[in-house]
């Protein structure tokens, strides 16, 4: 697939450059024609910053973007080609949504009955129809959002920058509107950014996710590449609900088990043949290591395991969040059904070698996923 | 929902009249005193009860102040021309570099312009009277003393400063993002300039102005130090009414009225924009 966006050592700093605040971070990123990408971050890693640039509202202090084969980042807005969909307040108060909505089209100079259709049809999908002919003062927040999508939306652009778009919405309406705006783009081939900082939008809508933290891409790729294989430290704490657990731990071999041994005594030994050779040797060869535990496989045993007590037990309606003390800290379980453990209770972690992440605890970089090699 | 009692209304409707009596009774005397003569102003005790006279008028409008011992020539209307063209010039100027100014300074971040912004308010903390002094030398130098062009340009110390910051604080009520969101939809920066940020802040400009108009309007030392008797503004053009042969109230309070009448007028008119303005733009900003 061709590239539609391409970012090439992208910099800004607000203030002087070089001397100011560095918010993006020699950024690089390609973008392929017609996926959607997530910018997922917490707030100020840089993820906004990004967009405006994208946008052109915010200059570039160094470095590239190509959309369409266009260098663009000296170029006004007006004359980018994208748009984008603000996180709210941003209709014009003077106007009808509907004229709101079609203001774009038509400044393309589309005909009065096309423009009709499509508001129409855009307006039915966020489910804004009923309101087309209401003023922006008399809606809702959420309303307004939806209304700034469809604006966004609307329009033929070679990218499509969407900024918390749904924010605003109530969670059912998200749910239902996350996979109809995914449908509505995949169907016309558009190439969309989505800044988020919600996980489940983020895994739900995105062909790719890009993981920011500190101005810094921390990782591109697929929501399930994400999600088992972590490029870092910060990746694998950072996404998935509830954070993965760390531990400090040291890695040793008695005879033929690699052996980590975590404070308090915990002592995991795994047979040779649960690692291949070289994911062994990559471990042992670093010896202090940082282990990263899903809370959804690590995996509660009344027969044996590694001793833990429980601190805390809660039924979520459809699973249990176990928090419990473990190698002097705490591990977080998740059960898909109601376990009947007790707060003060003994109980048993089984830690299989597939469940185990493992990280350089200076450079936060993934040693090994499971058996596997990072 | 109205939760007030009927006892609590009717002691309401009392103190506010109260407070309208109170502030509006200087205005409803001098409007008396308008339409008498010297002497029925001067009777003790006062009384409310005379025989009306168009006199004072008569000789505003017609430029002659009989008084007791002579006939005395005075400029009352060409004073009142000039009141309204200073005013309203200055306006207009102040309007034309305030408004970008204040969007510069709302909108664009650049060095120095807090600085720049507070020099510019720091013009309204001078005494007008310290910098008279200097101004009337310059002025002399300059050519520019008793000139229609030196008087606006001094005003502008009392308009561009008023202006500036209250229409700032109105810009900065328009959220970026509308004007992003124009942009990015295909206009240049000047055309959302035009066609969004200042249809958005206009009441905050309309606000801004009237202000402006009534200060400068109601200015009195500039004028009197810098212009001579035929580009004076009514402020100044009332010392006439100082006379050798006694101050002739009567045509001061005529003169009063006749030169509140504009500016109460336009207020009136603008009135929504004036409370608008000033509780969004100046207090929120």
């Amino acid at each position: 697939m061709t590239v539609q966006l391409s970012l090439q050592g992208l910099n800004k700093y607000y203030g002087p450059v070089l001397r100011g605040v560095h918010a993006v971070k020699d950024l690089d990123m390609e973008i392929r024609q017609g996926d959607i990408v997530a910018l997922l971050g917490s707030s100020g890693c840089g993820k906004t910053s990004t967009l405006r640039m994208v946008a052109g509202f915010e200059e570039v202090s160094q470095g590239k973007i190509i959309l369409a084969g266009r260098e663009i980042q000296a170029l006004p807005p007006v004359r980018r080609n994208v748009a984008m969909a603000f996180e709210g307040y941003s209709l014009y108060p003077t106007v009808t949504v509907r004229e709101n909505i079609a203001f774009a089209l038509k400044a393309q100079r589309e005909s009065d009955a096309d423009v009709r259709a499509k508001v129409q049809d855009v307006a039915e999908m966020l489910e804004i129809a009923g309101i087309l002919d209401r003023y922006p003062s008399s809606i809702s927040g959420g309303q307004q959002q939806r209304a700034s999508l469809a604006r966004a939306l609307v329009r033929k652009a070679d990218l499509y920058l969407l900024d918390e778009p749904m924010g605003q919405l109530e969670p059912q309406l998200r749910t239902l509107l996350r996979g109809r705006i995914k449908f509505y783009i995949k169907e016309r081939g558009l190439t969309a950014i989505l800044v988020t900082h919600d996980q489940a939008e983020a895994n739900a809508m995105a062909d790719q996710i890009a993981v920011m933290e500190a101005g810094v891409l921390q990782q591109f790729a697929s929501p399930e590449q994400i999600k088992t294989a972590p490029a870092n430290l910060f990746t694998g704490t950072f996404v998935g609900e509830p954070p993965m657990n760390t531990f400090a731990a040291k890695a040793v071999t008695e005879g033929d088990a690699l052996v980590l041994r975590l404070e308090d005594n915990v002592v995991l030994r795994y047979p040779a043949t649960d690692f291949a050779p070289e994911v062994r040797a990559a471990i042992l060869s670093r010896g202090d290591v940082m282990l990263g535990l899903r809370p959804y496989s690590v995996r509660m045993s009344r027969t044996g395991g590694s001793p833990a007590q429980v601190l805390a037990n809660q039924w979520l309606g459809d699973q249990t969040h176990i928090a419990a003390s473990f190698a002097g800290g705490t591990l977080v379980l998740v059960e898909h059904d109601r376990a009947d453990v007790q707060v003060g209770q003994s109980i048993g972690i089984a830690l299989p070698a597939d469940a185990l992440h493992i990280f350089d605890p200076e450079t936060g970089r993934a040693i090994s996923h499971g058996t596997e090699m990072a | 929902m109205d939760t007030t009692g009927p006892v609590e209304r009717v002691l309401r409707g009392i103190a506010i009249s109260l407070v309208i009596l109170f502030f509006m009774f200087p205005i409803f005397w001098i409007l008396l005193m308008s339409f008498q003569t010297n002497e029925t102003i001067l009777r003790v005790p006062p009384s409310m009860v005379f025989e009306p006279t168009l006199q004072n008028y008569r000789a505003l409008i017609t430029g002659r102040l009989e008084t007791q011992t002579s006939t005395l020539e005075i400029r009352f209307m060409s004073n009142l021309y000039n009141s309204f063209f200073l005013s309203a010039t200055s306006v207009a100027v102040g309007l034309l570099l305030g408004v970008p100014a204040a969007y510069a300074f709302a909108r664009l971040k650049f060095r120095g312009s807090e600085d720049i912004a507070f020099t510019l308010l720091s013009f309204r903390f001078a005494p007008p009277l310290l910098v008279l002094l200097p101004l009337t030398i310059y002025f002399q130098q300059l050519g520019l003393s008793n000139t229609y062009g030196g008087l606006i340009w001094v005003y502008q110390l009392i308009v561009l400063p008023l202006i500036l910051w209250i229409v700032r604080g109105y810009f900065e009520d328009i959220p970026a993002d509308v004007e992003y969101a124009y942009r990015i939809a295909g206009h240049d920066f000047w055309a959302t300039f035009w066609k969004v940020s200042l249809p958005l802040a206009m009441p905050g400009i309309a606000a801004a102005g009237l202000l402006a108009f009534i200060f400068a309007w109601n200015n009195f030392i500039f004028a009197l130090v810098l212009a001579s008797a035929d580009k004076q503004p009514v402020t100044v053009g009332a010392l006439a009414f100082v006379t050798a042969s006694g101050i002739q109230y009567g045509q001061i309070a005529a003169g009063i009225v006749l030169s509140i009448t504009p500016t109460f007028l336009l207020a009136i008119l603008a009135q929504r924009y004036l409370v608008e303005g000033l509780s969004l733009g100046a207090v929120k900003g």
